[in-house]
């Protein structure tokens, strides 16, 4: 039974403490064997994702190769989490990731928009999970939420929670078209009511994409509903992370909001592509004390 | 690459900064006449590591013909200071100001080792805030005529003053920039258990070129500082320290004809109404009273919440603190660092005693604490009572004691009913209830929805037994001139 939640008690949020916080998290020193783990788990937690106009079987199937090959010449890396792809490309890279352990994730809900009709957006659910998606990046109507229609936005979430069967729910705020942080905080609590697995920023579409300080509203809002309910949210920062100092930074914060409980790709992700590099450069400097060019990184 | 175990509890390593760029004397004597010069008294003391209890340096301990000889020293210095164009005197403090953000990183990891607080407060908060006093009032320095208009203010001659262990250097330059771009002199008193960034501060005004004699750094403990508060020829007393100290001062100088600052003790409200933001309104209870492991004058050491929201915001705060590391002062990563001294440690837990017998309700954070070294952990005090001693007098370690109350009148009546007046937070998203509260809390500086923010430009100092005068900003100004 779903309960809507009570946006009367829905905390509010001050925008100077937020980025107080998030600029203290960003000072922690992170060096040698910390950076190392740090950035291994960092690579554990990403969804590789293409998701443009331009897609093709075969740009997917260069993605997949990478997601379980990030980088030949380094041992013992681990894999990226998951491939994060459009709802037709589902069925290439679930073929191409077969037995690997990584999970196909696809958006729907007419993404990255989600200006459709209900009946659109659970076909294109059912498509994606039908070709075999375990994890489904939903967007939720913003123009119904910033309108004050919280139920609309609660209804729609749950009916495709229930069209995703077993497949993990991400609801995706597009934290950028929200405005204020209040409204991230409310969305969020929306949303894991609805029965979202996880919670994402944005679609990577919208500047500004994931901000430390959105993403600190987000798991404070999970670290309540735990509280609450026992149920352990998901947390997925998209778009806008580059570097693997960010990444850092990125898992300092959940560890000192969440604790170590979240510090695994079942409870965080990163919605990145350009970041596997920076990393992976990051983890060979660490290791042989030198830069190495980007020409030596792949570029899938 | 060796296989790493993603699934194995990720730590945060010890990043720990490096002090071979501090270079430090063993033994430290008096500044005098713009020479370091051996003390009278002939006599020395160790400055210890708080977080070690190791010595760092021997200090000189200044007698009182060691005042004399500097309060003589800062006279001789006046008559060509006073007289020196007041562009030139702010060139001077311009100079030093620089020099000091040129060698910030030196003065942080000193300030961490003498004094035991966090690196990160020192890099990023002591360093910088010190620095900005004096480029602040450099710019006063030949505007003082537009500060006062018609009034012709002029200076009042030798400045003694006295300042704390709690922030060394940034008190230096509370005291030091104002007194000198004014146009007097001075001859500083740093504490006995944090003298080095103040000796460090005098090796830069050497090389800065100020002209001799203007600042004097006189090092020693309680004589030293009542023979510079009863030397006859200084005119004007700064001090900045407990209530208790500042009272005798108070009594040794009536009938005299010296212009007085007292910027004493405190016992900081901080309120928390239901319509705050409350995740930013625990991390600022926690900055408020755990900045510099509570030694700090102005803290927001009594916490009232309202009824309403006390279970939350208790829980949230028990479940913050036990995230806080606690450990070596030098180390990056830690947010709260050694007690100043044992004897300081020795009063915080006479205190947590007390409190314990008075039924207070004790939380503190789990945390393994270093073994060497003086270390107390974030505690708590629930359920006291306003006429408990834990709630009326000043701890001054890291140990809040919350109170819940219903309405505003209740809280108003409650947090001004204290024989201090020196600091209190709001935290409410409500405009209004901001501006009610704030005119009706008797405290010389009242945050809202932030705490323990210092700016040069804005005035500082307390009501009632707080103290007297306020330093920073154009008022600041004031304590150091005469008028016609």
């Amino acid at each position: 039974m779903l309960n809507f939640p009570d946006l009367s008690k829905t905390p509010k949020i001050d925008t100077v403490g937020v980025r107080e916080i998030v600029n203290r998290f960003c000072k922690r020193s992170i060096k040698t064997s910390a950076k190392v783990h740090g950035l291994h788990l960092a690579l554990s937690m990403i969804d590789l994702t293409t998701l443009e106009g331009k897609d093709t079987p075969r740009k997917v199937i260069q993605l997949c190769y990478k997601a379980q090959y990030l980088h030949n010449s380094m041992l013992n890396l681990p894999d990226v989490a998951a491939v994060c792809v459009y709802p037709t490309l589902v069925g290439v890279a679930k073929k191409e990731l077969i037995g690997s352990g990584i999970n196909v994730a696809s958006v729907a809900t007419a993404f990255p928009s989600g200006q459709s009709t209900l009946e659109v957006k659970l076909n294109d659910t059912k498509f994606a999970v039908d070709q075999g998606a375990d994890e489904v990046d939903m967007v939720i109507s913003r123009g119904n939420f910033l309108a004050g229609e919280y139920n609309f936005v609660f209804d729609e979430i749950a009916a495709i929670k229930e069209a995703c069967g077993k497949a993990h729910l991400k609801v995706i705020l597009e934290t950028g078209e929200l405005d204020t942080l209040d409204n991230v905080r409310k969305a969020s609590d929306i949303a894991m009511y609805a029965g979202a697995d996880f919670i994402k920023t944005s679609t990577g579409k919208i500047s500004p994409a994931a901000t430390m300080p959105v993403t600190y509203v987000m798991l404070r809002a999970i670290k309540d509903y735990y509280k609450k309910t026992g149920i352990k949210i998901g947390m997925k920062p998209a778009g806008g992370i580059s570097t693997a100092k960010q990444s850092l930074q990125y898992l300092v914060m959940l560890k000192e909001t969440l604790g170590d409980r979240w510090m695994n790709k079942d409870l965080f992700r990163f919605g990145a592509s350009r970041l596997v590099n920076d990393i992976l450069m990051q983890l060979e400097k660490q290791e042989s004390g030198i830069y190495q060019s980007l020409d030596y990184f792949s570029k899938d | 690459m060796s296989k790493i175990d993603i699934y194995k509890t990720w730590k945060y390593d010890e990043s720990l900064e490096s002090t071979s760029y501090i270079t430090l004397k063993d033994t430290y004597d008096l500044f005098i006449g713009g020479d370091f010069v051996k003390p009278l008294s002939k006599k020395y003391f160790n400055t210890l590591n708080p977080a070690t209890n190791q010595s760092i340096a021997k200090i000189a301990d200044a007698n009182d013909k060691d005042i004399d000889k500097a309060v003589k020293s800062a006279i001789k210095a006046f008559k060509s200071w006073s007289k020196l164009d007041p562009k030139e005197r702010g060139k001077y403090i311009f100079r030093i100001a620089r020099m000091i953000q040129e060698r910030a990183k030196e003065f942080a990891v000193i300030e961490s080792m003498d004094g035991g607080k966090p690196i990160r407060e020192s890099r990023d908060i002591d360093i910088p805030l010190a620095a900005n006093h004096f480029f602040y009032h450099a710019g006063w320095a030949d505007k003082l005529e537009y500060a006062f208009p018609n009034k012709k203010p002029t200076p009042l001659g030798v400045a003694g003053q006295i300042i704390p262990w709690n922030f060394p250097l940034l008190m230096a330059a509370w005291k030091i920039a104002p007194a000198i771009a004014c146009g007097n002199t001075v001859v500083l008193k740093p504490a006995e258990s944090t003298s080095l960034t103040a000796l460090k501060l005098a090796e830069l005004i050497q090389d800065s070129g100020l002209p001799k004699g203007v600042v004097n750094i006189v090092t020693g403990a309680g004589k030293t500082g009542a023979a510079i508060v009863n030397h006859p020829e200084i005119n004007k007393i700064a001090f900045t320290g407990s209530t208790e100290v500042g009272k005798l001062i108070e009594s040794s100088l009536s009938g005299i004809e010296k212009k007085t600052t007292l910027e004493l003790g405190g016992k900081g409200a901080n309120i928390i109404f239901e319509d705050a933001a409350i995740d930013q309104a625990v991390e600022g209870i926690v900055n408020a009273i755990f900045f510099n492991q509570g030694h700090v004058c102005c803290a927001g050491s009594r916490l009232f919440i309202q009824e309403s929201v006390a279970d939350s915001v208790i829980e949230k705060l028990k479940d913050r603190i036990s995230t806080l590391i606690i450990g070596d002062p030098l180390d990056k990563n830690t947010d709260i660092g050694a007690i100043n001294s044992a004897e300081q440690l020795k009063t915080i837990e006479k205190y947590i005693e007390i409190g314990k017998k008075e039924g207070g309700e004790i939380f503190q954070a789990k945390c393994s604490l270093p073994k060497q070294g003086n270390w107390c952990p974030p505690t708590l005090f629930l359920n006291v009572s306003q006429s408990n001693r834990i709630v009326q007098e000043e701890i001054f370690g890291p140990v809040l004691v919350i109170q819940t109350f219903r309405t505003i009148d209740e809280v108003i009546e409650k947090a001004n009913n204290t024989p201090f007046g020196l600091s209190a937070g709001v935290w409410t998203e409500k405009g209004s209830k901001i501006f009610k509260i704030t005119k009706a809390l008797n405290s010389g500086v009242v945050w809202a929805n932030t705490y323990n923010k210092f700016d040069p430009c804005s005035p500082f100092g307390g009501f009632k037994e707080s103290g007297m005068g306020r330093e920073g900003g154009l008022h600041g100004l004031k304590s150091y001139l005469k008028f016609e």
